[in-house]
């Protein structure tokens, strides 16, 4: 009886631990990981020893210590009293708000811009592409110089608008003012009876949720479209302004005015802020209408003349058909430009703007000779703030996947 | 029949009528018009808005630009020229900047009397890449692209040439091993032997035989240091250097991000993230305040060697991730084929997958390029003397305190150029290697 019996077995060899391919993919890894264990170790022995040298120990305890400088942009409370640790929370904020801000007007920008470069109109489309490549091949650094400049250099001093006949006057009917030295725009005053007036907006807008969901259900119930826009738009107008004059007028508006040789009153957004964010913006912005243009041509033309040919009117077509399509396209490389500027907001020190790089990289490095913990932190919170950014881009991109089998 | 029947009937055309100009409205300019420019209302709104906005920009701009004064040596000798040419409070460019202060922005401060150093260098570099860029030239050529990183190193820093030399000595290391030691050795030993025996020649070797060398025969030109270096000289070392040693490092974070080596791999992708997550700006600041830390105590190294190592580590993370993106755009079965004809790891990579994975990724990896390139502004707030750094020294004189325009137009168009044609060198590239059929 023929019986499959194993082969010999071999006895291992040394020599198989490279010819074999079995184990050689081991044998690369325990290399790798020694060499890169050696070179680290390397690397922290070094440190220790340097450390040793400068008679510097490792320890993050400056951060509680009194920071002693100023800082003259600030979304919380913060004095040179505060610790060092406050001063970095507050660079943090300013880091965030110029991220914002500037991902908001990246976006208006660059989605204008992609549409319009696309628009049959010639003249618009040339000079939206003079604005893409113009952003997109001269560095941001010199951009933000630019507007810096800009809003230094040609805008008007705030004694230019005093007088009767003044030299310049203020914009938007006499509520903002342009100076060298930052913009007044009107800031609101919450009286007494703002807080009901904020549920009512919150309400609303809980409603219009509710609404949406509503008309959605009805429509594939029976198929009847309720006015979702129309809806919405009124639900959130509506009651917030009965309830405003209701309620007395419960907010009002500070304006900026003329006090001495400079304004006062209103919110004062200074030149070094506004200069960051709009250079950002502007530049992240040429970017995304590449990605924008890209995302809009992608999508091939039979979908629209599929959609048409299925009785669908434009508007709907768009927005049910194209536009969730382009959007799987153009979300990704969007996000990924978000963190492009949420980085570049660390070149605020061009401009003198205290982001988090000015404060904890910058004034409390030199103020307590704590190098290496300065910057370790700011490259953590850098990279905490990636990678939630790219955690976020992830979870998009797996919920909008193809659904292939 | 219905020949004769054709020829006899008299209302039938024999020969062709001359073509009819089309109506007037659907011609010509006016037809273009009509349909780029007019088509609807708000097109015809558009049209007019964007008209007016590139009318208002040009009446404030052209005068300002092409009447600007060329000659005078500070910003009031300039207003004075102004003055008298176009009368009181016209406003015109002052571009005698430029020609003032032209030696400074292209070189900093390098001394006057070597500019042909850079100039060659600049030259010989064109020339040497020019064959790697378009494959129509001769591939003689090539020896010369090999030696350019150290007849261009040499140029620039001056200095013994036979350091460079000695250096150069150690590529030929590992083709000298390849040969001669495969028989002695077996194949693994002369790999390892391949690798090894360059690193210790440079570590132990390089310098002594060089020194020697210098000393029996001292041929060389004068040293200038890194600190003298500026101006789109420095912009372009950084750039070229980064450029060209990001690719290779890219390519092999790339290759070990898709590997299925699990130290590999992890290494791979927490050095490419790590690297993303940061900015750059942070990590030139590394550079120069924490690099000292991390080496043995007493070493220091040249501040523009920290840079450009910073700069080649961050570009070579973005190109690894845009190489990834190329290697998983490749069908599986080009894998599964080079398996399949019995090549290695290596040899499927080189013949097979990166060719095809490279070509893919070309418009991700030149935009890394210019945005390298663009990046090399930032080096100015570890304080060398990039142009920003320069224009900010240059206004910083008292002759020129006041000009910001003429130097951030002149920057700006300087960095326009160089980014645009990479980006249509690439374009061209795209078009000449695609093999699909269209």
């Amino acid at each position: 009886m023929a019986t499959m019996t194993d082969p010999p077995r071999e006895a291992f060899r040394l020599s198989q631990l490279i010819y074999d391919t079995r184990y050689r993919s081991m044998t690369i890894q325990v290399v790798a990981f020694i060499l890169i264990m050696s070179a680290l170790f390397w690397l922290a022995n070094n440190t220790v020893q340097n450390l040793a040298a400068l008679g510097k120990d490792f320890n993050f305890s400056f951060l509680t210590n009194r920071a002693g400088y100023d800082i003259n942009q600030r979304l919380i409370e913060y004095s040179n009293d505060s610790t060092h640790g406050r001063a970095a929370l507050v660079g943090i904020l300013n880091t965030l708000l110029v991220a914002f801000v500037g991902c908001i007007l990246a976006t208006i920008f660059g989605v204008t811009a992609g549409v319009l470069r696309l628009s049959s109109n010639w003249i618009v489309a040339r000079l939206m592409s003079i604005y893409v490549e113009g952003f997109r091949n001269i560095p941001t650094l010199l951009w933000i110089l630019i507007v810096f400049a800009i809003m230094t250099e040609a805008t008007p001093a705030p004694r230019d608008f005093r007088g009767d006949e003044p030299a310049a006057t203020m914009v938007l009917f006499d509520t903002v003012a342009i100076t060298n030295r930052g913009v007044y725009t009107p800031a609101p005053v919450f009286g007494e009876g703002s807080m009901a007036l904020i549920a009512v907006f919150i309400a609303s807008i809980v409603g219009i949720i509710f609404f949406r969901r509503y008309a959605k259900a009805r429509q594939e119930a029976t198929g009847e479209i309720l006015p979702v826009f129309w809806g919405s738009l009124g639900l959130l107008v509506v009651p917030s302004v009965i309830f405003y004059f209701i309620l007395g007028r419960p907010i009002t508006l500070d304006y900026p005015e003329l006090a001495g040789f400079n304004f006062a009153g209103g919110t004062h957004m200074r030149n070094s802020f506004i200069a960051l964010t709009l250079a950002l913006a502007l530049y992240t912005g040429a970017f995304i209408a590449e990605n924008v243009r890209g995302g809009i041509l992608a999508i091939s033309k039979g979908q629209t003349e599929a959609a048409f040919s299925l009785g669908i009117p434009p508007g709907r077509t768009m927005q049910l058909v194209i536009l969730p399509q382009a959007l799987r396209v153009i979300i990704p490389p969007l996000i990924s430009q978000y963190l492009n500027l949420t980085k570049n907001s660390s070149l605020a020190i061009a401009v003198g703007y205290m982001d988090v790089r000015s404060t904890l990289g910058g004034i409390t490095i030199n103020q307590t000779g704590r190098e290496l913990e300065g910057m370790l932190l700011l490259g953590v919170f850098y990279l905490i703030t990636s990678l939630i950014i790219s955690g976020a881009m992830n979870v998009y991109n797996k919920s909008v996947k193809l659904k292939e089998r | 029949m219905a020949d004769t029947h054709l020829h006899s009937a008299s209302f039938v055309r024999t020969e062709m009528l001359p073509e009819q100009t089309p109506p007037l409205t659907e011609g010509g300019a006016i037809k273009w018009l009509r349909e780029n420019l007019f088509s609807t209302w708000y097109n015809t709104l558009m049209t007019v808005v964007s008209l007016y906005v590139v009318y208002w920009i040009l009446s404030h701009v052209t005068g300002w630009l092409f009447f600007g004064v060329w000659d005078a040596g500070s910003l009031s000798e300039c207003r004075e020229i102004r003055n008298e040419r176009y009368g009181e409070g016209t406003s015109v460019a002052c571009w005698a900047v430029l020609t003032d202060r032209w030696d400074q922005l292209m070189f900093g401060f390098y001394p006057p009397e070597y500019y042909w150093r850079p100039v060659l260098a600049l030259v010989f570099f064109l020339v040497a890449v020019a064959p790697v860029l378009f494959d129509g030239l001769p591939r003689k050529m090539l020896y010369m692209t090999a030696s350019a990183p150290f007849v261009c190193y040499w140029l620039l820093w001056g200095g013994t040439i036979w350091g460079p030399i000695a250096v150069a000595a150690g590529f030929a290391l590992p083709f000298l091993a390849a040969r001669y030691l495969g028989e002695i050795l077996g194949k693994l030993g002369a790999t390892i032997a391949a690798f090894a025996l360059p690193i210790l020649y440079w570590l132990l070797l390089a310098g002594p035989i060089a020194g020697a060398l210098g000393d029996a025969m001292p041929i060389g030109i004068t040293y200038i240091r890194s600190g003298d270096f500026g101006g789109f000289m420095l912009a372009f070392i950084i750039g070229i250097t980064g450029i060209l040693l990001s690719l290779p490092l890219g390519v092999i974070l790339a290759l070990g991000r898709q590997s299925d080596l699990f130290i590999i791999n992890k290494f791979s992708v927490i050095f490419i993230e790590v690297i993303r997550g940061v900015p750059l700006i942070v990590w030139l600041f590394t550079a120069s305040l924490l690099l000292n830390y991390f080496l043995p105590p007493g070493t220091n190294f040249d501040l523009m060697l920290r840079v450009i190592i910073m700069v080649t580590l961050f570009a070579a993370a973005y190109i690894a991730e845009v190489v990834r993106g190329g290697l998983a755009a490749l069908p599986r079965g080009q894998y599964e084929g080079a398996d399949s004809l019995g090549l290695d790891y290596w040899q499927s990579m080189r013949l097979i997958i990166l060719p095809q994975a490279l070509k893919i990724s070309i418009p991700g990896i030149v935009n890394t390029f210019i945005g390298l390139f663009k990046d090399t502004t930032l080096v100015v707030f570890i304080g060398l003397l990039d142009p920003i750094g320069l224009s900010n020294a240059i206004r910083a004189t008292t002759d020129w305190n006041g000009v910001y325009w003429e130097l951030f137009i002149f920057i700006g168009l300087c960095f326009f150029v160089c980014c645009y044609s990479m980006s249509k060198y690439s374009q061209w590239l795209e078009r000449k290697l695609r093999t699909d059929h269209r």
